[in-house]
Formats: structure tokens, sequence, C-alpha cells
């Protein structure tokens, strides 16, 4: 497939919009983890603040609600320096006459430079940077089943930090593979990054057609699939799924693919488990696993500041960062 | 010069599939209707004789799913701009399919669009009356007022018949009128909210995908009630190699089975999706290339005998949304013979099957006395220059609908002259 996404880059070569990881070379996914990792210095600072980006505005443009997504978004983009607008559409507004676009255009006027954009559909993103004026960046915070660029390059990152290089690798992605963002865009990121092999773990109904093209192995048994696994990524699992004929309860979707301590013994004994969150306890993982020791899920939201903070950071222009002094974990 | 004058297109390269003749002939033509081929007449004298040398003379076109939007929709499209489009691009039948606003569901409705084109004259237009009543699937609509009204076949349009026991007795209730029925081959409930193929693509781009057997279960079902009723059945449509490969067995067994496909998915992909270009928006969805190879072949064999442009114009908005949320459909008309002179280029078929395709191909499916050149029938024409090389640009589309994925595509031959019941309804140029 010929990617056509080098809408993503300026014409020499650089971040002007984030909107998938699909088409970003490894050098760029590097530079994003390597701007990421002076940028998790600043959030331990005192004063926690770099005047890389003052006297821009970034409008967080939610359609969907988020509290998390949102919240990180604004404090890396404060961290930064810079001004920021939140804007909360609910749909039924847009519903009641003013498109996309109208909204848009009537932000543009106020010379916001920076669009932070969930939507419910996928593409929106890409729709909404084909749409702005040229000095104007969109980062995708999540657009329908799509993309959740940002989402992966964090867990890329504590990936990163804990595991050193991905070539020697085995992540294993379980849930809902088939609605998930995430799971896509970790896939796309993991296999740039080299990782030595991408597993997803389902059963039929939780994953798209020909997942494999997207490069990962299927595998419908949890035993199985985090044998000998380096990385374990849980997914959410929405309730409305058991609507629709996909899986016929929790109960049983939490005895077949649900993490527990007991489970977890066949990965590496290094193993360690992440989740985008907002966990379901008891329905995708024990609360055990959630706050046992393998378990890094608040980190992922630490470092998501700081992923944040470096692809605005690249998207405005600033010019890169040095790692600072060496970080403790 | 009376309104009917009579003419003598000369020296072109004359083909009429149905006739079996590809020759260089003088076609006379008088009172509206065709007089002969070759020699002319005794007593025939032409008040206009146009120089067809180095054209092709053909019947003119027949596209079985034209959508001109009118009544209803008129911010999109005209009953006067599409079949003055129409006349441009050499088609002189389109056939409309009920899903306007109001519904074809009311003899008046059929009647009101039937009177308009022909006030008009551009083209000829042929409701299609709505299978049930608003579409809804429910009750049927009164389908022997509607046919009274000029509807030459029955349709649901997009809107499913999830009630199998309802399609069976529309099926029936068609068959006791002999009106030929067109189905949309999609199971809705597998259709599922799906706005592009299932398959890579949809999973690369998270797109919820359709999946083939949306198309293949409706084929099946349709099919078995057809061979119960009777009825004379027509996929409107086809989108999958698997579909086109039924159909083949199924029509061995039932000659009263008939499909089309739409032109563009004998050239575009789900590849063609990748970048969410909603103009690549269609329903049903683009699929992968084995699926545009295996309709290809279906095409060339005649298993396909119609070809349709599908042309559904919209507004520049209906495409300005993130993709799911844009209008499916794309603007057709001016493409439909420039893209068949494609498949002809590419040796899918020959010029005379290519035109059979899109003449009396779809004349024979409706039972219509058109798309033939016999002395006596109504004398449609196309007269196209299929030398002229062109590049599809927003000043060359006659279209209201500027919503094509072919835009800066080079194309060969240009329509010269249309003619509609023997009067000139197109030419380029000043008549000599």
């Amino acid at each position: 497939m010929i990617p056509q996404y080098d809408i993503q880059l300026d014409d020499r070569g650089r971040l002007r919009h984030f909107l998938t990881i699909d088409g970003l070379s490894r050098r760029l996914l590097t530079e994003i983890l390597d701007q990421a990792e002076g940028f998790a210095g600043v959030s331990e600072q005192r004063v926690k603040k770099v005047p890389l980006c003052r006297g821009k505005t970034v409008a967080n443009l939610f359609f969907e609600t988020s509290t998390r997504t949102r919240t990180t978004f604004e404090l890396a983009a404060k961290r930064l320096s810079a001004d920021v607008l939140n804007l909360n559409i609910s749909l039924s507004a847009t519903a009641k006459g003013e498109t996309l676009l109208d909204t848009l255009r009537n932000l543009e006027a106020m010379h916001v430079d920076t669009f932070v954009v969930r939507h419910p559909d996928s593409g929106a993103a890409h729709f909404i940077a084909r749409h702005v004026a040229p000095h104007v960046s969109v980062i995708n915070a999540g657009d329908g089943r799509h993309a959740h660029p940002t989402q992966a390059m964090l867990d890329m990152f504590t990936i990163r930090r804990h595991k050193g290089r991905f070539s020697s690798l085995r992540v294993a992605i379980v849930g809902d593979i088939l609605h998930s963002r995430v799971a896509r865009s970790q896939i796309l990121a993991l296999n740039t990054l080299g990782t030595a092999e991408v597993r997803v773990i389902a059963p039929r109904t939780l994953l798209p057609a020909d997942v494999r093209t997207l490069g990962a192995h299927v595998f419908h048994d949890l035993a199985e699939g985090i044998r000998d696994v380096d990385v374990v990524i849980m997914l959410r699992l929405q309730k409305e799924r058991m609507r629709g004929a996909l899986l016929p309860s929790e109960h049983e979707y939490f005895q077949l693919y649900g993490l527990t301590e007991e489970r977890l013994q066949a990965a590496r004994p290094d193993a360690i488990v992440m989740h985008p969150g907002p966990i379901n306890r008891g329905v995708e993982m024990d609360s055990q696993v959630a706050d046992g020791p393998r378990s890094v899920i608040l980190q992922q939201v630490t470092y998501g500041i700081a992923v944040r903070m470096a692809v605005m950071a690249m998207a405005m222009g600033a010019p890169p960062r040095d790692a600072g002094e060496p970080q403790d974990e | 010069m009376n309104d009917t004058p009579s003419i003598t297109l000369r020296g072109g390269r004359l083909i009429d599939p149905a006739n079996h003749i590809d020759e260089v002939a003088d076609l006379h033509i008088a009172d509206g209707k065709v007089q002969a081929v070759g020699a002319a007449p005794e007593g025939f004298r032409a008040e206009i004789l146009l120089d067809a040398s180095g054209r092709v003379v053909c019947p003119g076109l027949i596209d079985l799913s034209a959508r001109v939007r009118e009544p209803g929709l008129e911010h999109k499209a005209t009953i006067a701009s599409e079949t003055a489009a129409a006349a441009r691009a050499g088609i002189t039948t389109l056939c409309c399919p009920p899903d306007t606003d109001p519904v074809i569901d009311t003899p008046a409705v059929a009647t009101l669009i039937r009177r308009r084109a022909q006030h008009l004259g551009h083209a000829r237009l042929i409701p299609l009356g709505a299978l049930t009543q608003g579409l809804r699937g429910e009750q049927l609509s009164e389908m022997a007022a509607l046919k009274a009204a000029g509807c030459a076949a029955l349709s649901n349009a997009m809107a499913p018949i999830r009630n199998t026991l309802v399609l069976r007795r529309a099926l029936e209730y068609a068959t006791t009128f002999e009106l030929p029925v067109m189905l949309h081959p999609e199971d809705a409930d597998l259709h599922d909210h799906g706005c592009i193929a299932e398959g890579r693509v949809s999973t690369r781009l998270g797109l919820p995908g359709v999946p083939e057997a949306a198309e293949t279960v409706a084929i099946a079902r349709d099919a078995a009630l057809a061979e119960h009723s009777g009825a004379r059945i027509h996929f409107r449509g086809l989108s999958s190699g698997t579909g086109a490969r039924m159909l083949g067995r199924l029509r061995f067994d039932n000659p009263r089975i008939s499909a089309d496909t739409a032109i563009h998915h004998l050239f575009l992909t789900e590849m063609d999706v990748d970048g969410f270009n909603a103009l690549c928006h269609v329903q049903p969805p683009l699929r992968t290339g084995s699926d545009r190879d295996a309709l290809r072949d279906a095409v060339g064999r005649g298993v396909i005998s119609a070809l349709c442009s599908d042309h559904q114009p919209h507004e520049p908005d209906a495409k300005n949304a993130p993709f799911q949320e844009t209008a499916p459909g794309i603007s057709g008309l001016d493409t439909l013979l420039p893209l068949l002179l494609k498949l002809v280029d590419e040796g899918v078929l020959d010029l005379p099957d290519a035109i059979a395709r899109v003449t009396s191909g779809p004349a024979d499916i409706l039972r219509l006395p058109l798309g033939r050149l016999n002395p006596g029938a109504p004398a449609d024409v196309c007269v196209f220059d299929p030398g002229a090389h062109w590049i599809l640009g927003a000043d060359t589309l006659a279209s209201r609908g500027h919503n094509t994925p072919f835009m800066g595509w080079e194309f060969r031959g240009r329509v010269t002259h249309t003619l509609l019941d023997g009067r000139i309804v197109h030419s380029e140029g000043p008549l000599p």
C-alpha cells in the first residue's frame, strides 16, 4: 500500500501535523521519543515550565468526552508556556447545522496555532488538517477507530524506558482490536520501530479483517499468546460490545481473556503490563495485576505529558531540546 | 426546418450491436425514426447532411441508474441540468431511481418527472417506480398505476427489504404486471453501517467495513425468490468477484436474472479510498483489485450485460466532512462513454461489445424498443470522435455535480452529436 499521509510532513520532512503513525519513518518516531526524554525532566523541576511555545495558542477540540487525554494535552501545552483553549463541542451542537468546517473557520479566526482534535469519526483529523490554514498544526488525539498516535508514542516511550531496544522484544496486545484506535497505532509504531514480534490476542469477533496485513501475529488463546512476551498491553473493553452479538458476556470474556497473576506467569519474568486506561477491573484484568509490581499503567500517564510536549513542540516548530540530566524512574 | 428534420449521417463507422452491424455506412433518419442503414430509401431527401467520417455512429446510450435529484434535492442537480449533461455525453435514456423526495411511489410523481423531461427535450427520462411504499419495505406500491404512468421497472433504490415475505410478495405482484424488478443486492444487517469494503484498507483506516457476504447473501436470497416467483429480477450494481461468479451460475439456470455494475467499479479499488478520499465513497463500496478484475471478466463475457454510470451528483458540501459523514456517490454521466472506451483500450472487450453494454444490453433488461438502429426504431443516436483526447476538468464537466474521482484523467473519445427521436439535442460546434 502506498501511504498517502505525507500531509503530516513539511517539504523538509519535519513534522507538521501528527495524525497517524502510518507512513512515518523510524527516524522520526525515534526523534519524538528522544525529544520526550528531554521533556520528561521538566515535569520534575520545581518550575515545571519551559518557554518554547510562549505566545502560541493551542485549542483542545474535543468532540468526544475524555478526561485523561485532554488533561495531559492541556498540561503539556501549559508546560511549553502556550496558551490553552479547551473546547468540548458536543455533537448535538454541530448537529444543529454548524458543520465541522464552520466550527474550524471560527476557531481559525481566533488565531489558534495548534488544534488538538478528538472526534468520533475515523479520518476526522485528516479532514481538519486538509482544511486548516498553512501555519496551523493538527494533532490527532483520537479519531474513531483509526488512530491515536500520541497514545501509541507514550506507550513506545514507556516500553523503551523499561526495555531499551525494540528489536529483541515480543509484544502482545490483548482485547478489542477491532474497535481500538490505540491498537492500530501501537501495531504500526511497534513495527516501524523494529519490534521482533507483535501479537494480537482476541476472539474472532474482536479482530478486524486481514489484521495480519497491519503486521501482527494472531492468537485466539491468551495462554499461548502471552508465552514469553516482554510486554503485555491490555485494551479496554466497552460494555456495549455485549450488545451487537460480539461477545456473550463480560464473565466469559474475563474467563478467556482477563489477565490474572497466574496467567501472567507464562510471560517473561520481567514482562511489563500496560493499559491505555481507564481500566475495567475484573473485565480486562485483575486488580492484583493492575496494581501489581509489573504494572506500568500510571507511568504511562506521566510519560504521556512528556511525549505530548515533544509532539507539540515539534509540530509548532520549536527548536529541538537536548535531553537534560538523566532522569530517575 | 421543422422539429424533426430528415438527416443523413454520412460515412461514419456505424456500430449497432443488436443487429451485428459494424461497418462504414450511412444512417438515414426522418420523422424521428431510423429510416435505413446503408442506401437511402427511395425518395429520401436529407434536409441535414452530417459528415460522420472518422466518427463512430451508434445507438444513444441507455443508463440504468442516474439520479437527477428532482424532485426534492434541487440543490444537488435538476432534471434540466442532468438531462442536458446526458445529451452532451451521448446518453439518450436515463432511468431515474425512486429515491427522490417525494419518492416515486405514486403515478403523480412518475408523471411529473417524465413530463418535465419531455418538455425540456434533452433526454428520455424513465422513472423507476418504488417497489414498496415510501421505500420502507413494508407495503406494496401501486405497481399497476406506476406502470401506467410510465415506470419501466420497479426498484427499492438503496433501501433494504429486510422482510423476506414482503419481497416474495412484491416480486409476485410485480410479475402479475410483467414489470422487471431492480434489486440492490445488500443484506442490511451485514451492511451494518459500513462505508467501505471490509478488508485491509478498512482495517488500516479504522472505517467500518461492508463484508462481501453482504452482497452474496442478498444475491442468494433474491435469486431463490426470483426462481420461486418467476419474476424478472435485475441486480443493480454488483461490486464483488464472488457476486459476479454467482451471477454466472444463476443466469445459466434462470435467464430471467440479469445484472449491471457501475462503471467506476471497473476502474477503482479500495486502495483509492486510502487517505480518506471521500470522492471514492460509494455504495456498494469499491473492493479489491481481484474483485475489479472479476467484474471486468464478467462484463467481457456478457454475464454482466449492462454498465451504468450510477450517476449521483452532489453539492460540494456533501463531500466536505470526515469520510463516514460524506454522502456516497460519484457524478458519472460525463465519464460513462470515456471510461467505456478505456475498457476497450485495455482489452476488456471490443468496441461493439462495449457499446452493447450501454445500449441493447440495458434496453433488453427493461424490454425497451431502444438501443438499436432498426428501421422504424426511435432515432436515438450518439456520434463520437474516437480519436479526440482530452482531460477531465471542472470546466469540461457538464453535470452540475463535480464529485468525481476521475478529475485530471486523460480520456479519448468525444461526443460530437446526440440525436433524440431524430432531433439534434447536442452538437459540438455549429451545424453544417
